[in-house]
């Protein structure tokens, strides 16, 4: 599970000794050209609603809803991004997003990285029946308990403040099984020479077991972000405040608030859309990779 | 939820367990402290605070009449639950939602197969057919909605007009009742298809060139390589995405709410149960009957995994 990105396939042993660095050669045949082509079409139907949003944020309004549709702005225009920014929200939207994103990425990183430790590499009583426990959350769907949640957090008083959205998103006892199970195979050697030499547990965690385990690191990492980031049920029900709301949930709610602009929606949903695509086109392999390796357990 | 033993991290798992004499004198130092409840403890507490407590508490609040109203509360019995079960806006939301599974499934599995196997025969433009496949799945769920509301729009929406180019009539998208639950299912295919490409894409990297080489050896045409060696290949990882994808179908609401503006679409024709549930607690302010209605759409959840899961493991055994 761990090639996704790997586009060359390993190649036969003769062939790579032969001629190591140049590329197999394709042969074209009726077959690869239209597999070719068809993986082509597929790719442009996948793109076009993303081309559509991007060509209509850059028309000017009233060409928006010109029958019959043109593809090309007559007259381009950042006139919606313009608008879209002056008003402000959204660049408030993107903090609130970067920071809850940010903090549920780093405390689900530090709460279960310990308690994946703690049950790989110590033994604690009542350590198997707790485990157990987290297992069994794992089968909890976060929408069964949006209704007692809320009641919770407004006894708690933390509806409508970055906690209340962030700290249930951290509860994610998946990635504590994905972690153990990653710690689980990390030699006993290594951490029973540390331990030889005088470490405690929170010393080898950091000098030993933590250097040698971060690709799931980065995986669970990336993968809670992404998720935290396009979370919508929980923040939507825990903001009424547009000031403290994320971005799907301003987009959501707010922006179609203000009356049928489309020009002007087009470009929020492509200033909304770019943090991740960006990253992704930066780091397409860790991106890949930590969505399908933590996304599958 | 875990089923394939090929995820672990491929370096640290494959060593070899340690010599024998090292281990005995190992484990003589192994003993049972508290150190580790330590380490668990922050964990422990966020999971019994925003887990385990609200899921008992809903469930005590489903035997009273509490309301977002007004603060006292009475115990109320069975009568929550009575009422879900003869209540007919409980059942059609339900109804909807396996219906919505029942459309997004299979083609959220053969699409996402097609665009593997294309993108896994492809030699050179693996990248932008990874960027096609897989971007909309990093799009927040609003961005999706906002675009497809913008694209079913009748008259000067994309769709339409495509439709009407090709000599089709138009269709009102999201204001028929007979229509708005495949224009939910569309976007979401569209959205989250590059996943299942993803996992797909990673089990076909992962069968070796040489057993289709071997095969072309022996006089195999593409399409037998394809029906005999390939899809046998690929049957857990279809079990898994199958397993995964109807889970997350049955679960669907955020598309479902922003695409019909909160209202369920014509007729509720595109209100999931979570939407019946999100519509009675927080718009009905009946946290009481809301929470009855959340351990029904949990105790579906439950049995679908569990079917799931034992399909699943007899489909492994065979493989």
């Amino acid at each position: 599970m761990s090639t996704v990105t790997s586009t060359a396939r390993p190649a036969p042993p003769a062939r790579a000794a032969a001629a190591p660095r140049r590329r197999p050669r394709v042969r074209i045949t009726p077959g690869s050209v239209a597999v070719t082509v068809s993986a082509l079409f597929l790719a442009v139907v996948w793109l076009l609603p993303l081309l559509w949003a991007v060509l209509t944020s850059l028309k000017p309004e009233g060409e928006t809803t010109a029958v019959p549709v043109h593809w090309l702005p007559l007259e381009p225009t950042l006139e919606a991004y313009r608008v879209i920014i002056a008003r402000g929200d959204l660049q408030q939207w993107l903090i609130n997003s970067t920071i809850i994103s940010t903090v549920v990425t780093l405390l689900t990183l530090v709460v279960c990285v310990l308690a994946a430790y703690a049950f790989s590499k110590t033994h604690f009583p009542g350590r198997s029946w707790l485990f157990a426990l987290f297992i069994a959350g794992i089968l909890v769907p976060p929408q069964v308990l949006i209704v007692p949640l809320f009641d919770e957090m407004t006894a708690l008083g933390l509806v409508d403040t970055y906690w209340g959205v962030a700290l249930p998103q951290v509860v994610a006892p998946v990635m504590v099984f994905i972690l153990k199970r990653f710690f689980d195979a990390i030699p006993r050697d290594y951490e029973e020479a540390a331990r030889l030499d005088g470490a405690g547990h929170l010393r080898v965690l950091c000098s030993v077991i933590l250097p040698m385990s971060t690709p799931i690191l980065a995986a669970v990492g990336i993968f809670t972000f992404v998720q935290a980031w396009n979370n919508f049920l929980w923040p939507f029900i825990a903001t009424t405040d547009p000031a403290l709301m994320t971005v799907p949930v301003g987009l959501g709610t707010v922006q179609g608030g203000y009356g049928i602009q489309y020009a002007q929606n087009m470009a929020a949903a492509v200033i909304g859309a770019l943090p991740l695509i960006i990253v992704f086109m930066l780091f397409q392999r860790q991106v890949v990779r930590g969505v399908t390796d933590a996304g599958l357990k | 939820m875990t089923v394939h033993a090929d995820t672990a991290p491929a370096g640290a798992a494959r060593s070899r367990p340690a010599d024998p004499g090292v281990r005995s004198l190992v484990r003589a130092r192994r003993t049972t402290s508290w150190t580790g409840l330590w380490f668990v403890l922050p964990f422990t507490i966020l999971f019994a605070v925003f887990l385990a407590w609200p899921l008992l508490a809903g469930l005590w609040t489903s035997f009273t009449d509490r309301s977002l109203a007004r603060e006292d509360a009475s115990f109320v019995g069975l009568a929550n639950w009575q009422e879900m079960l003869t209540d007919s806006a409980v059942w059609q939301s339900l109804w909807v939602t396996l219906l919505f599974t029942a459309i997004s499934t299979p083609l959220l599995v053969v699409i996402a197969l097609a665009m593997a196997l294309l993108t896994n025969r492809v030699t050179r433009l693996g990248w932008f057919l990874r960027f096609s496949f897989f971007a909309p799945f990093l799009l927040p769920v609003a961005v999706v909605t906002l675009i497809w509301v913008w694209l079913y729009q009748p008259g000067f929406g994309l769709v339409n007009a495509m439709l009407t180019t090709v000599g089709l009539p138009e269709v009102g998208w999201l204001t028929n009742e007979n229509t708005v639950l495949l224009a939910v299912a569309i976007t979401t295919v569209w959205w989250t298809v590059g996943f299942n490409f993803l996992l797909y894409l990673a089990a076909l990297q992962g069968i070796p060139g040489y057993v289709h080489e071997a095969a072309a050896l022996d006089g195999a045409s593409p399409w037998q390589r394809l029906t005999r060696i390939t899809l046998p290949l690929l049957r857990r990882t279809t079990a898994l995405i199958v397993m995964l994808q109807m889970v997350a179908s049955l679960k669907l609401f955020d598309q479902a709410y922003l695409m019909t503006n909160g209202s369920g679409g014509p007729d509720y024709a595109a209100r999931p149960i979570i939407g019946y549930i999100f519509d009675s607690g927080f718009t009905g302010l009946r946290i009481g009957y809301a929470s009855a209605i959340s351990y029904l759409f949990f105790a579906i959840i439950i049995i679908a995994s569990v079917i799931q899961f034992r399909l699943f493991a007899r489909k492994g055994d065979a493989a």
